[in-house]
């Protein structure tokens, strides 16, 4: 190593986590409700829905991130009102990247989420309505605290995932130093520059550190929040 | 008065169901399994919409399919405890029981938190989990949950089914005591016909989706088609009786029964106690002339109201003890040989012990 972690690694790190985290926090709300929608609500149009969250698990990134370009872009309609109503803009912004690993990783936060709300025994709800829960209450006191471990797992997974997010990024966001250079991408740039094989490896091995950092977490809370509720 | 006349469809089981009990008092829905009693649990709770019909609690409509009204069932106030307990697994013991009492404040209370700890026994257990329970004592838990939600009719789903025999016998003592203690009605589901017998003042009979029979259970004891549901074995005329006489040292007292005294094994009661017992009709034995020399304690002067054959193929005879009455389980050929009709004077033989386990303080108020 020569001088001070020239930090390229620990720039496209804290990006990463920034990303990842920005992501999370953005779509675990709307992973809970699309995986009780999904669940719990009979309407038309259900399948349709269901196509369409997990759209993102078979296209290629890259056409995702081109579809939020059209979308949102500064001169498409939807992204040229949020800039002049609100002065958000999200091509090339760490708040892009971080909404393009968001509509990456959502099919796998909203499957883990929906696997525990199915699992959630009605008759606890049931028990709960006959002693005075109106529904929303039931939800907050009974449904979500039992969807909790997988609640959880899919954040912490969806985290995992969206440090790596590369397709959405690079072509919603570009790969801008300090804004949108996120680990996958600064590996990517360092493999493509002449000399930048030292430090492709060391954000290879930083990457794969943080997937297993990542899913072993998952694995604990898990573990741990089955073990309160008794399972 | 809890009234019920509902229709509900569930795939090919269909529920056809009507009839009215009076409150408070306990009301025993009994039947074979499948016979649509936790169907009519849930329509009443409000946790099933019926096709059509109505539930109405001492006169206020809970639910009435044709106008329109199905009062939630949050807004009910009916306490379910149900087979399977149902405690929030995320929540501990104190937790639990917390949780129904916390949003019904409004509501009159049947008994205060600590009232409710000490007549189930839960101090123990306030900051266990639910996972570090017993079967029993989750039951006791459900039960106490149900009782601290304030409800104005609490409805027990067979909560001892779950439970093996010597559990049964823990739990059913509080059961019994919730029911003296208190005077919210009740209905229990059942298809055991002791816990009918000890909790119970009006029975349904249900059987494939229709009530065949409703009453008081002593009535209802006699009624055909339930023997053939409780089995011959444990059929048997359900008296009521009024302690006359006790002599503690034999564990045994006497009993004012219709025109007769019955002598019967039975302790912790009081002379003036009403107290209700069931004659296995297999252990009562009827003499066309006086006995002497046998070791049988009573023999009651009776006479034979009729006769039927039960569906082993024995004769139940339907006896008068001058007022009450008690049903005999005898052979064919006893039945030739003593040549039995109805009219005749008989006297009714029933063994001392043979009423032992079968004997309840009633209700209070009944």
């Amino acid at each position: 190593m020569t001088g001070p972690p020239d930090s390229a690694e620990l720039e496209a790190l804290r990006l990463s986590l920034e990303v990842a985290l920005r992501s999370v926090a953005f779509s675990l709300p709307l992973a809970v409700l699309a995986a009780w929608v999904l669940t719990r609500a009979r309407f038309r149009g259900r399948l349709l829905l269901d196509a369409l969250v997990h759209l993102p698990l078979v296209l290629p990134p890259v056409a995702v991130g081109y579809v939020l370009l059209l979308l949102l872009g500064a001169h498409a309609p939807l992204g040229a009102w949020l800039g002049r109503r609100f002065g958000i803009h999200l091509p090339f912004t760490t708040a892009g990247a971080a909404l393009a690993t968001a509509v990456m990783t959502f099919p796998l936060m909203v499957r883990a989420i929906r696997i525990a709300l199915e699992n959630v025994d009605r008759g606890l709800e049931d028990a709960a309505r006959t002693l005075g829960a109106a529904p929303l209450d039931r939800f907050l006191s009974i449904t979500l605290p039992l969807m909790l471990p997988g609640i959880l797992a899919g954040a912490v997974t969806a985290f995992a995932a969206g440090l790596g997010e590369f397709g959405a990024v690079i072509t919603f966001a570009a790969n801008v130093p300090g804004v949108t250079r996120t680990l996958p991408l600064a590996l990517y740039t360092a493999m493509q520059s002449p000399g930048g094989d030292a430090l492709a490896l060391r954000l290879a091995m930083l990457s794969f550190a943080l997937g297993i950092l990542g899913l072993l977490t998952a694995e604990l809370i898990v573990r741990r929040v089955r073990r309160r509720l008794g399972g | 008065m809890l009234e019920v006349s509902v229709l509900k469809q569930l795939g090919a089981f269909r529920l056809d169901a009507t009839f009215s009990a009076p409150t408070p008092g306990v009301i025993a829905l009994f039947g074979r399994s499948g016979s649509g009693k936790s169907t009519l649990i849930n329509l009443i709770a409000g946790l099933l919409a019926p096709d059509a019909g109505a539930v109405s609690l001492d006169g206020e409509i809970l639910t009435d399919a044709r106008r329109g009204i199905a009062v939630p069932a949050e807004r009910r106030r009916i306490g379910c405890v149900f087979q399977d307990a149902r405690l929030f697994p995320h929540l501990s013991v104190v937790s639990n029981l917390r949780y129904g009492e916390r949003r019904r404040r409004r509501a009159p209370p049947l008994l205060a938190f600590d009232e409710v700890v000490d007549l189930l026994g839960l101090a123990s257990l306030l900051q266990r989990r639910p996972w570090e329970l017993s079967g029993g004592e989750r039951q006791r838990v459900s039960l106490g949950r149900a009782l601290l939600s304030r409800p104005r009719l609490l409805l027990l789903d067979e909560p001892l089914a779950s439970l093996d025999v010597s559990r049964r016998e823990e739990i059913l003592p509080y059961l019994v005591a919730v029911r003296e203690r208190l005077s919210v009605p009740m209905v229990l589901v059942s298809h055991q016909f002791d816990e009918v017998l000890r909790l119970a003042t009006h029975l349904v009979l249900l059987d494939g989706g229709q009530v065949l029979a409703e009453g008081a259970v002593e009535e209802m004891s006699l009624y055909p088609q339930l023997q053939s549901i409780v089995g011959h074995d444990l059929a048997g005329a359900v008296v009521e009786g009024l302690v006359t006489r006790v002599n503690e040292a034999a564990g045994s007292a006497e009993l004012a029964v219709g025109s007769g005294t019955l002598q019967v094994s039975l302790r912790d009661v009081q002379p003036g106690m009403r107290v209700r017992l069931q004659l296995l009709a297999r252990d009562v034995i009827l003499a066309t002339q006086p006995v002497q020399g046998l070791s049988v304690r009573n023999a009651l002067a009776s006479t034979v109201i009729a006769i039927s054959d039960d569906e082993s193929g024995a004769a139940l005879v339907r006896v008068d003890v001058g007022g009450a009455i008690v049903l005999a389980r005898i052979t064919q050929d006893a039945r030739r040989a003593l040549n039995l009709q109805p009219g005749d004077a008989v006297w009714t033989l029933v063994k001392a012990v043979s009423t032992r386990g079968h004997a309840f303080t009633l209700a209070r108020g009944v």
